[in-house]
């Protein structure tokens, strides 16, 4: 085991990847020169050159697009957008263009890229650079959507995703960028479509995403000491969603908590609740529920801001709403 | 200056223009017999453009095609019956019924998708050129689209790129004035599109698309300068296209500023002027004929395969969404 930042995971697993196949390429706005507006890059320009590691203009349509012309040309792109709010301006190339190119060409078409985009609010920086994205994306076919949550997950997941011959979009949760996780190195690669058990419990399951896991952990250790047994599922992929980890645990607690930072209505809650209710509905001993943030656009300063995204105390509350 | 065309290359270009005429009036007796799902947007009129270019192109050059891409995939050689089948949503065709006639794919002719979305080709194509420099080859790759899709954000931010990196992709206008109603002299204030090149640093051919042989010259200047690693190239072909958006539009709002305008473009038409002037310089009749005669029967064969064919099963369209 080492200690690593979660960018520096970030950063070697995009070295060892392109070290690993010279198909490979970075590009995206400041990534080259500066080695990413949040350090997820560095060194990698002087490493690999110009041609594999592109700076962009602000362009976001204009190199997802490019993105997909090189995936079905032979290539693996890793595209970054600065923040997962600009998926949005980037929206036709990436969900009707990247997601569909395969079901439209009847299966002669792969689009093995990434799209790499950060998420999360906690920075103050307001309603256009805070969003979490991956319920957007998450309701759109032909994607494979990532939410890795620690440092391992961030490294393991994004060099299965660079080999993955679908499109994938990853992504990172900015707050996370400068926090440090143990890493163990015989791990290489973390199979997507696998949840992780990150905490056993009895008592109730939190199922989480990104940040959220780590949230949860912490409201997990708080509700021990008051005697409630948490079992904290870390999602890892929405989509493909590993339905049977969660199903198997919520049988087991008999309750079921969904944190993640997406909007609320229509969010990630909303869909895992609905998605295993038939399966677990009779072994449920309160209502599914969830955390996430409420339908507002995200404020800027931080006495609004923290209020409204999910927390570790606002996980504390809930489970002992549900539970005590 | 452009090579002087062989008698071989000159006939080839009737042969692929009288091709694709064929074809696309024989998805037109499809959709008027009610026998093709949806709609189509016929390229009638605008052969000369797709064959022009495409006969500029090496079998492993890359084409970007939009709403309107019938006439590339003729022009590259795609397999006439797959296409037809397509159309008509059956198991056989290129996509097995899933894509229709907006997303006809042939990807061993090059043919990256055809797209629903105006001026979604355009990044994808200026995408495969940044990949043919990537991996060392010459490749160039060509995005099709209509004057429409020059006031889109993709045509500029791709333009821009592919300049600024000199990447190999010629960005073909096929400029026949209109977005479906929209007339594209009331919305721009740019007379010819290909002028935006300058703005990017980089040439900008206007040409007469009704011409073959004007598109082949502007086409084959723009693909050498491609390979020979000095950028991209705007190539607009004025085109009229003799039917509406679709299949079902007759497109007479396109008569408000000239009553005779689409008159006078079907006097230009590029197949019959092409097939006067070959028998102008000396072909025998007897030889056109024999080519037509031989593109009748494809069409022909192409349409029975088609309506032949079965309907994909009902859970074909769950299949190749994931790898």
């Amino acid at each position: 085991m080492r200690e690593i930042q979660y960018r520096d995971a970030i950063c070697e697993a995009l070295d060892e990847e392109m070290a690993r196949d010279g198909n490979v390429l970075l590009l995206g706005e400041d990534v080259a020169f500066i080695g990413g507006n949040f350090k997820t890059s560095v060194g990698l320009y002087e490493k690999y050159g110009d041609l594999r590691v592109k700076d962009t203009p602000i362009s976001e349509a204009g190199f997802v697009g490019m993105g997909v012309g090189m995936a079905l040309t032979g290539l693996r792109p890793v595209v970054e957008l600065m923040f997962s709010d600009f998926l949005l301006v980037a929206a036709d190339q990436a969900i009707n263009q990247m997601a569909k190119i395969r079901y439209m060409s009847g299966g002669q078409a792969a689009v093995p890229m990434v799209i790499r985009a950060p998420i999360g609010g906690g920075r103050s920086s307001a309603a256009q650079h805070s969003q979490s994205m991956q319920a957007m994306v998450s309701h759109f076919p032909g994607m494979k959507v990532l939410v890795p949550s620690t440092a391992q997950e961030a490294k393991g997941l994004l060099k299965s995703a660079i080999r993955d011959d679908n499109p994938v979009v990853f992504f990172e949760h900015k707050m996370e960028y400068s926090n440090k996780f143990e890493i163990d190195d015989s791990i290489e690669l973390i199979p997507i479509g696998q949840a992780d058990i990150k905490r056993a419990g009895d008592d109730i399951t939190i199922a989480a995403t990104s940040s959220q896991v780590m949230k949860s952990l912490a409201a997990a250790d708080a509700l021990a000491k008051e005697g409630v047994s948490c079992e904290v599922v870390d999602l890892r992929s929405i989509i493909p969603l590993d339905r049977a980890t969660i199903i198997e645990s919520v049988r087991k607690t008999g309750k079921l908590l969904i944190v993640d930072e997406a909007y609320e209505f229509c969010g990630i809650g909303a869909e895992i609740g609905m998605n295993v209710m038939e399966d677990v509905f009779y072994d449920l001993d309160a209502p599914i529920a969830r955390i996430a943030t409420p339908n507002v656009p995200l404020p800027f300063s931080p006495a609004l801001e923290f209020p409204i995204i999910p927390s570790a105390e606002k996980i504390v509350e809930r489970v002992r709403a549900m539970c005590l | 200056m452009a090579k002087k065309l062989t008698k071989a290359q000159r006939l080839g270009f009737y042969e692929t223009m009288y091709r694709m005429r064929r074809f696309e009036e024989e998805v037109f007796e499809f959709y008027k017999r009610g026998a093709m799902p949806g709609l189509a947007h016929l390229y009638l009129g605008q052969e000369a453009v797709a064959t022009g270019v495409c006969a500029a192109l090496n079998a492993d050059d890359y084409i970007g095609s939009s709403h309107r891409g019938h006439g590339h995939l003729v022009a590259r050689g795609a397999d006439l019956g797959k296409m037809m089948a397509e159309i008509l949503g059956k198991e056989t065709g290129y996509s097995h019924g899933k894509g229709g006639s907006m997303h006809i794919m042939a990807l061993d002719k090059g043919i990256l998708g055809a797209n629903g979305i105006v001026g979604g080709e355009i990044p994808i194509a200026t995408g495969a050129a940044y990949s043919a420099v990537y991996r060392g080859t010459k490749q160039v790759a060509v995005s099709f689209f209509g004057d429409s899709a020059t006031n889109e954000g993709t045509f500029h931010e791709s333009i821009n790129m592919a300049a600024a990196w000199k990447l190999p992709c010629l960005y073909v206008i096929e400029n026949n004035l209109y977005g479906i109603s929209v007339d594209i002299r009331d919305v721009t204030n740019t007379e010819n599109l290909a002028d935006r090149a300058k703005g990017y640093g980089i040439p900008g051919i206007v040409c007469d698309g009704m011409d073959v042989e004007a598109v082949y010259a502007a086409a084959e200047e723009a693909v050498a300068w491609a390979r020979r690693g000095k950028g991209p190239t705007i190539i607009e072909c004025k085109t009229y296209r003799w039917q509406g958006h679709h299949v079902g539009d007759p497109g007479d709002y396109r008569m408000r500023r000239d009553g005779k305008e689409k008159e006078k473009w079907m006097k230009k038409c590029p197949v019959a002027g092409f097939r006067k002037k070959l028998l102008k310089d000396g072909f025998p009749e007897s030889m056109i004929l024999a080519l037509e005669a031989k593109a009748d029967a494809e069409v022909r064969a192409a349409a029975a395969f088609a309506e032949d064919s079965p309907y994909p099963d009902a859970p074909e369209a769950f299949t190749d969404i994931f790898v």
